[in-house]
């Protein structure tokens, strides 16, 4: 496998591109550093796939350079760039066995019998599916007929990176998640760069240990799943990460002290005395407490998920959701709660601020 | 309007579809099927709006028998999982086309659209046409000709499955009341527990062409029939384990004991199977009546809010998922606990034993 860098890479669909608006990636640098677990994180349109089909070289970029190992290899066509990609829906022959899908790859490039039944039965056991390598594909549950996808990728000795496209949306959630566990195990164990893209936050930080955050072409934040949980970089990724997402509040700011409707809100890192643009002071759901001697809301209604509960309510004009674990008694109508100062934040701008809490 | 099925069978090339279905759901309900791939729901959906001929059995709208009446008399609104729309005519147009024909006023059928349109958020769109629209608009737009069609009886089959994550959580909040508001009967075909749950509701749970469990969405999470019915209902997978009760004591893999408490003195002696949710495991010894298990961590994933642990506790492979961060190592032994008044007790064949009296659900049959 190979260390993967994206050097000032810009890519537009239109003919000749002016303004940044004509950019489906406005100027990403990241490097994919080897053996890593990574995720591209974001909705439809932010450019993930473009950035996918830029490293495996469906789409050349309009500038920058792509190097694999530090040789850019922008001219390079897709099969010479030893990719094993894995798609939403998998890539199998169904009228063959597990066996003959994965020598298949091998019997194309002329290699030896010998020399692929070891490749076959050495990557039918990191997968797990030497037990099922005399059935044939078509009777196979759908998180295997994935595995058999990958491991037609894998069965090349000279992968330099294993390329996942949403490849858990058409599997059931309980497949879900065996085959999630599975596909990290099998980062821990071989140390594959792996790069996984998808819309779905479980999924992107649950796998990965570097996620790359992405909105509107930009790459907003890159982080593993506890600093963008706790200290998101932008309200985007208040947003996009969390289920509900962070709440926002319009606020003041007078000389490092921030107050939401009047009332003065301690932060464990406060903004910078001075700051121009929109303020507003960023708190997920899970870090508001009901508080005795807290802010005054009121209790709108509470919403059953099972396993928690969501509250909406309101602070003024401003609605917001707070976070219930089971057994947490809820006040109906006033309520009075409180932030908690190590985790809420102001953004200006869209921006966090504030830096490292003292 | 009522809908309701009674005793309904379909079977195609061998295949059981549909095994003696029976189910009533209210008028005005948001109901929700939830099962996995090939339990029946889209069947079941098709059964409903028309498309689909039991082979016995009866299916009443009202009460009136409408089992041999063909899908053009049926007034009936459905959204499939893949958005189909119109692809040369305007969002307005293919929002507006069942008040066409329908023969709505031009006035009135204006005046339908914009209110929709704003709803859902389309506002801005509507002179545009579906194909430069994003997949979560154009799903949008199947939703608010469902919508604008006020049709008595409205089939989702899956809508959200395709959109984003984050649109996908924005709509489920919205869609009860949208159609709820129309008046609709709504039923909802899902594979997703945690769907089910946010949209509330009741539940029916699907299971190989059978409806195993229906009653209110929560009652059915909580207190669920038999093992495959807490099975379908628990994302992350439900924990389970073969135990024996013998005398005052619980016993597990032999090893693992702990005393039979005053829900469970009624059992009989014997086997049996147990199930918890994976949030009921807490990592580390718990207090003192925990049972407590000592587990080796197969892998942990971290969600940012919450940690996922897999883990091998004697033959059984479990998921615990817990508040925080928690950074566990491949392979690390890990003592975990449960409160065994999370345990539930199920027969050797899957049914559910010692049920709380004042019981909400009722089964099917």
């Amino acid at each position: 496998m190979a260390q993967i860098r994206l050097k000032a890479i810009r890519h537009s669909y239109v003919d000749r591109p002016g303004s940044d608006q004509d950019f489906a990636l406005k100027r990403v640098d990241l490097t994919f550093e080897d053996g890593g677990a990574y995720a591209l994180l974001g909705p439809s349109g932010c450019g993930k796939t473009t950035l996918l089909n830029i490293i495996s070289g469906l789409v050349a970029p309009t500038e920058g350079e792509v190097l694999f190992g530090g040789k850019a290899i922008n001219d390079l066509p897709p099969d010479a760039r030893n990719i094993a990609q894995v798609f939403q829906f998998p890539v199998v022959y169904d009228t063959m066995t597990v066996y003959d899908n994965l020598a298949f790859p091998l019997r194309n490039r002329g290699i030896a019998a010998g020399e692929i039944d070891r490749r076959v039965r050495e990557t039918a056991s990191m997968l797990g599916l030497e037990e099922v390598l005399s059935r044939r594909a078509r009777g196979l549950a759908a998180d295997n007929k994935q595995k058999i996808s990958l491991a037609r990728g894998l069965v090349r000795s000279d992968v330099n990176v294993i390329m996942f496209d949403e490849p858990l949306t058409v599997i059931d959630p309980h497949l879900k998640w065996r085959l999630r566990s599975q596909l990290k195990q099998l980062h821990q164990r071989y140390n594959f760069t792996m790069i996984y893209v998808t819309h779905d936050q479980t999924e992107a930080l649950t796998f990965a240990d570097r996620i790359v955050v992405m909105h509107d072409g930009d790459v907003v934040q890159v982080g593993d799943s506890e600093s963008l949980f706790e200290r998101p970089g932008h309200t985007f990724v208040g947003h996009f990460i969390g289920s509900p997402g962070m709440n926002l509040f319009p606020c003041r700011v007078d000389n490092g002290a921030v107050f939401v409707e009047g009332q003065r809100v301690l932060l464990d890192a406060p903004p910078p005395a001075m700051v121009s643009g929109r303020t507003e002071l960023g708190v997920r759901p899970e870090f508001v407490r009901f508080d005795p001697a807290g802010i005054k809301v009121e209790i709108r209604h509470v919403a059953d998920v099972g396993r928690y509960r969501i509250v909406d309510a309101v602070l003024g004009p401003h609605s917001f959701k707070i976070y219930c674990a089971e057994g947490v008694e809820i006040p109906s109508g006033e309520a009075r709660v409180s932030f908690d100062p190590r985790l809420a934040a102001v953004f200006v701008d869209g921006w966090r601020t504030g830096g490292e809490a003292p | 309007m009522t809908v309701e099925l009674e005793n309904v069978n379909l079977r195609r090339d061998g295949v059981d579809f549909l095994v003696d279905v029976s189910l009533k759901v209210e008028a005005g309900g948001f109901n929700i099927l939830l099962g996995p791939t090939l339990s029946g729901k889209t069947t079941l959906l098709r059964m409903m709006a028309g498309l689909e001929r039991p082979d016995s059995g009866r299916l009443l709208e009202n009460g009136a028998d409408v089992t041999s009446v063909a899908v053009q008399k049926r007034n009936v609104a459905m959204v499939y999982q893949q958005f189909i729309n119109y692809p040369s005519m305007s969002v307005y147009d293919n929002i507006a086309s069942p008040l066409k024909v329908a023969r709505v006023s031009r006035a009135d059928a204006r005046k339908r659209v914009t209110e929709v349109a704003e709803l859902l958020r389309l506002g801005p769109m509507l002179r545009r046409r579906p194909s430069e629209l994003s997949g979560g608009q154009q799903q949008r737009v199947a939703l608010a000709r469902a919508l604008v069609k006020g049709a008595p009886l409205v089939l989702l089959d899956e809508p959200l499955a395709n959109l984003d994550y984050k649109l996908r959580e924005e709509l489920r909040s919205e869609l009860p009341r949208l159609f709820s508001d129309a008046g609709s009967t709504v039923v909802y075909a899902t594979a997703e527990p945690l769907e089910a749950l946010m949209l509330g509701g009741a539940t029916a749970t699907l299971h190989e062409g059978r409806i195993t469990q229906f009653g209110a969405t929560h009652d059915v999470y909580r207190d669920p029939v038999d093992l495959v019915t807490a099975r379908t209902f628990s994302d992350p997978p439900l924990n389970v384990a073969g135990v024996v009760k013998r005398g005052a004591e619980f016993v597990m893999d032999d090893t693992v004991t702990w005393p039979v408490g005053d829900t469970h003195a009624a059992m009989n002696d014997g086997e049996y199977r147990l199930g918890f949710r994976p949030h009921h495991l807490a990592l580390g010894p718990g207090g003192n009546h925990a049972v407590s298990l000592e587990g080796v961590v197969a892998i942990a994933e971290i969600s940012g809010s919450e940690t996922y642990v897999h883990l091998d506790v004697g033959r059984h492979q479990w998921v615990g998922q817990a508040h925080g961060v928690h950074r566990l190592d491949v392979g690390q032994a890990l003592r975990v606990s449960v409160d065994p008044a999370r345990f539930m007790f199920f027969s050797t064949d899957g049914r559910r034993i010692d049920p709380r009296a004042g019981r909400t659900w009722h089964r099917s049959d």
